[in-house]
């Protein structure tokens, strides 16, 4: 096997050595019985070639070279080249996490830069050092707010991911944390008199997202009222970090989740992803994950070090503020690489690009369909209410090469056939006009197969 | 210093200051194209919402971003570098391949919403690496959602609940060894079940008669890693899982060690009801400074209905998709479909070991643990005498007769161009050395870790202070880690 760095006389060498017969004689601990006599049925040994062919292959049918108005939580944005020559080093690469400073020096200063950054993005005191993604670290943060307050309750918007809602569901479910769903108004944003009414004593949080799952900025300040009113925190989870440039971040939330996928980390089909909790300083001790603070050495100079582990599992155990051990610091170096790229004046750039082919594609598409929820701020996604199944419209667009937005009824069945599109730096002109184009198209054999209904109906 | 290192010699590195501190106003790595649409009023689009300030970030060109983030890289040990024989961390040989195969536009670019008529290729990934792993835990299904370990166990228990519950009690407690991962017990309370201690034996097992008096119609599972934290393959196996099963238990493997067992024993076979994997342990997916990680969750036919959703199916006409109809499902407990990343590079590791290499590979493994034991043994005080399987644990019993403890010695392994071992874990051996060699270790590596070892052993001896004051040849010395706690700096404030 060609990752094993041992000849046969190795073997033999240190099996004498060890005063083993055979190789066997290691495994005699296992009760006979167990021992597999055979081989195991996987795929015979392949030369590097033919698994390169293997997943080309797999590349291949996997929608390579389409164009993609699919947001909905994973963003399509350029990846500056630099990420992957700097995080390929196997110095970040093959490392551990940075337990032993004085050898991962480099990681944790990089994770300090981490935590700086999302601090200034998102106006908060601290960051940690990444949770496994958005939905998670959303969860999270729940449960952190749980903590905090003594309370149980959770009141969640509706206009949060749904997919991040199942998610706190699940963690939810076993805590005994009841969760109440708070709805969204006419322009997407949360209903506040909803959310008078739902929240309670009891209430631990209020959950949101900004820019929620429509696109639709929320009024966080509103919200942060009426949480704060009644003794509950607010929890902002940010699932677009792009909009950060551009959007004003949410900073009368307590705690911010933020999914970070946007800053330079492939949208791989999902993962992986780069969850990451900011909040104020006072809350520090009851956030989640690791923390990498600075300090010094025995002369005095600058380094830094993973602290406050008393917080974490391999110290507090069963009293630990998550089971989190394993985070996401590669994918959190990618972002901290994208930002450091952009930097304070490229941010609000690419973030105004965005801005500008969303608001470009949804004066488009709105010559034809209905664009929902007018009367609020969006950034780069926008709902399209066609008269045509949006599967059907997509489907024709695939022969485009250009996959089309994200039906919604999956998830929100009253809203029937509207779909979540979404434009970034990367969506050309030419494959917004194209998409508009054929939606239009199939407004007008819709209206004409509904006219001619009519006709026949008018001549009967 | 008195001891000749073999492995390392000292170089120079760079000094560098953090990138805020080399930002200046005008400087920039980025350049967008010319927007192919007009350009828009953000004042007028965004209203209140529109940022007024700028982000902090830092301002900086592309050749002093490559040369900071070169420059820290050259901060850290890597197994790239060497051997990092972290115990219970399974530190082995990171393939290239799979970072070449993970980056293929169209697995990279991939969108998890894409219709599934172009995610084919993705779903054949998820399929292929599943039964795979079913395979080789010998389990009947598995989920790939996990992000890691510990996400892993919480899936596990919850299905482990979801189960009980299905039974009409959800029952109150999970035992669990002294000797295990503190993500176990952190995971039970996270599922509502309270933690009961279990000891060990003095052959560092599962006492089974502690077992059988502490099991009752109230413990839900037992969360055993196997073989354990001490590297010693749990020989009663059968018996435990026997007492658990009669009263309606269920057994949870922590798959940590299954480096130990790839190939030689499947968990399935030896009464595993429900474990978890960690693909950036056994299947080489890189650690990347503390993750991403990946723990697929396998287990037997009657937990199947719990798995979260969706999972991956084959329709009638060969093609495959995602199957959201789970109603017992426990389900997400992430979004999307997990690592999705991790998975392509597990996968890619299966196929270039094959049944024989995977096989190999374990037997390795363990030939390299019981070398490192056998070159260690009389130097190093060894507290369990048990046979080892993957890892094995020392303690600093001797050296801390001279005040050196097991800390001590992992920082002056340092300087003999060694990453530590694993310190201060299992909690049931103080002082505790926890050596993981893995497979990817040559005789020639061992040799000098061993020769390392022994050295310092004499340092001891000879001049402990020398040992209490290591590291000597890092960059920076031992950090200050109680001021660190005390008083928290966590961001740059320039």
């Amino acid at each position: 096997m060609r990752y094993l760095p041992k000849s046969p006389a190795d073997r033999a060498a240190l099996l004498k050595a060890i005063g083993a017969r055979s190789i066997d004689d290691l495994f005699a601990p296992i009760p006979a019985e167990y021992r597999l006599k055979r081989d195991l049925k996987v795929p015979r040994q392949m030369a590097e070639s033919e698994i390169v062919d293997w997943f080309r292959e797999r590349s291949r049918e996997n929608g390579d070279g389409y164009a993609t108005f699919l947001g909905a939580g994973v963003y399509y944005h350029y990846r500056p080249v630099i990420i992957d020559s700097l995080i390929s080093r196997g110095e970040f690469l093959t490392a551990y996490t940075p337990y032993q400073a004085e050898i991962s020096q480099g990681t944790l200063q990089a994770i300090f830069e981490f935590q700086t950054m999302i601090c200034e993005l998102t106006g908060m005191d601290v960051a940690n050092a990444s949770m496994y993604d958005g939905s998670t670290g959303a969860a999270e943060a729940v449960m952190m707010a749980v903590r905090m307050t003594g309370r149980r309750s959770v009141a969640a918007a509706r206009s949060l991911h749904p997919e991040y809602r199942e998610v706190l569901g699940t963690y939810a479910w076993h805590q005994g944390m009841p969760l109440s769903l708070i709805p969204f108004t006419s322009n997407a944003r949360l209903d506040l008199k909803a959310l008078e009414k739902a929240i309670t004593p009891d209430t631990a949080c209020v959950l949101i997202q900004s820019p929620n799952f429509f696109g639709s900025i929320e009024d966080v300040a509103a919200v942060a009222e009426i949480a704060h009113k009644h003794g509950a925190l607010l929890v902002v989870s940010i699932a677009e970090a792009v909009s950060l440039g551009i959007v004003e971040p949410p900073r009368q939330a307590d705690i911010i989740a933020m999914e970070a996928q946007s800053f330079g980390v492939p949208m791989g089909f999902g993962g992986p992803f780069c969850g990451v909790i900011a909040t104020r300083e006072q809350f520090v001790r009851q956030m989640p994950g690791r923390l990498a603070g600075q300090t010094t050495d025995r002369s005095g100079k600058r380094g830094f070090v993973l602290t406050l582990a008393t917080r974490e599992q391999h110290i507090r155990r069963e009293k630990a503020t998550s089971n989190i051990c394993t985070n996401q610091a590669l994918v959190a170096l990618m972002a901290t690489i994208f930002m450091t790229v952009y930097g304070k004046v490229g941010l609000r750039e690419l973030a105004k690009q965005n801005l500008a082919k969303a608001a470009y594609a949804t004066e488009q598409f709105s010559k034809h369909a209905r664009v929902l929820f007018p009367g609020a701020p969006r950034f780069h996604e926008f709902v399209v209410e066609t008269s045509e199944d949006p599967y059907a419209i997509n489907s024709r667009l695939l022969g485009h090469k250009i996959v089309g937005g994200f039906p919604l009824k999956k998830f929100y069945p009253e809203l029937g056939n509207a779909a979540l599109w979404c434009c970034t730096e990367l969506t050309t002109r030419t494959a917004i006009d194209t998409a508009a184009g054929l939606v239009a198209e199939s407004e007008r054999s819709v209206r004409s197969a509904n006219e001619a209904v009519a006709q026949e109906e008018v001549t009967r | 210093m008195k001891h000749v290192t073999r492995k390392a010699t000292r170089h120079v590195n760079q000094n560098e200051g953090l990138i805020f501190e080399k930002s200046s106003p005008g400087k920039a790595a980025w350049k967008l194209p010319p927007l192919d649409v007009p350009d828009v009023d953000t004042a007028k689009l965004l209203g209140a919402s529109e940022r007024k300030d700028s982000a902090n970030l830092p301002e900086i060109s592309e050749i002093e971003i490559i040369r900071h983030f070169t420059r820290l890289s050259t901060w850290n040990y890597a197994i790239d570098l060497g051997m990092y024989p972290l115990g219970s961390c399974t530190m082995k040989y990171n393939p290239r391949v799979n970072e070449v195969v993970s980056r293929l536009d169209g697995l990279a670019n991939g969108h998890p919403y894409q219709p599934e008529r172009i995610s084919q290729g993705a779903l054949r990934i998820i399929k292929t690496l599943s039964e795979c792993l079913t395979e080789i835990t010998g389990m009947d299904a598995i989920t790939l959602q996990p992000a890691a370990g510990a996400h892993g166990e919480l899936t596990g228990l919850l299905m482990v609940r979801s189960y009980h519950q299905s039974k009409g009690n959800p029952r109150k407690k999970v035992l669990i060894p002294d000797s295990a991962h503190g993500t176990n017990p952190a995971t039970a309370a996270m599922v509502g079940y309270s933690v009961e201690n279990l000891k060990s034996n003095e052959q560092g097992m599962v006492d089974t008669a502690a077992l059988a008096s502490q099991m009752n119609e109230d413990v839900a599972a037992l969360m055993l890693t196997n073989p354990n934290t001490l590297g010693v393959f749990e020989q009663e196996i059968h018996k435990i899982a026997d007492i658990m099963h009669a009263k309606g238990g269920l057994l949870y493997m922590d798959g940590a060690n299954m480096n130990a067992l790839v190939g030689k024993v499947r968990p399935g076979d030896f009464g595993v009801d429900v474990m978890h994997l960690n693909l950036h342990k056994t299947f080489s997916t890189p650690h990347g400074g503390g993750g991403p990680g990946c723990g697929p969750v396998a287990v037997k036919q009657i937990l199947e209905p719990f798995l979260p959703k969706p999972v991956v199916v084959t329709k009638a006409d060969g093609t495959l998709a995602f199957e959201y109809v789970r109603p017992q499902s426990v389900g997400r407990v992430r979004a999307f479909y997990g690592n999705f990343g991790m998975f392509i590079r597990a996968l890619a590791y299966t196929l270039a070991n094959g049944p024989d290499g995977l096989r190999e590979t374990t037997e390795d493994a363990v030939l390299n643990a019981n070398y490192i034991r056998k070159g260690l043994e009389g130097v190093f005080d060894l507290p369990y005498s048990t046979p080892t399987m993957h890892e094995v644990v020392f303690s600093d019993r001797q050296q801390a007769k001279k005040g050196v403890k097991t800390m001590d010695i992992a920082k002056r392994l340092i300087d003999y161009g060694f990453h530590p071992y694993t310190t201060a874990f299992p909690l049931i051996v103080p002082g505790a050395m926890m050596i993981e060699p893995t497979e990817s270790e040559s005789v020639e590596e061992m040799d000098l870790f061993i020769e390392a070892m022994k050295s310092i052993a004499a340092e001891v001896e000879e001049d402990p202070q020398l040992v209490l004051d290591a590291p000597h040849s890092t960059r920076v010395s031992r950090l200050d880690e109680t001021a660190a706690a005390r008083k928290p700096v966590l961001r740059w404030k320039g």
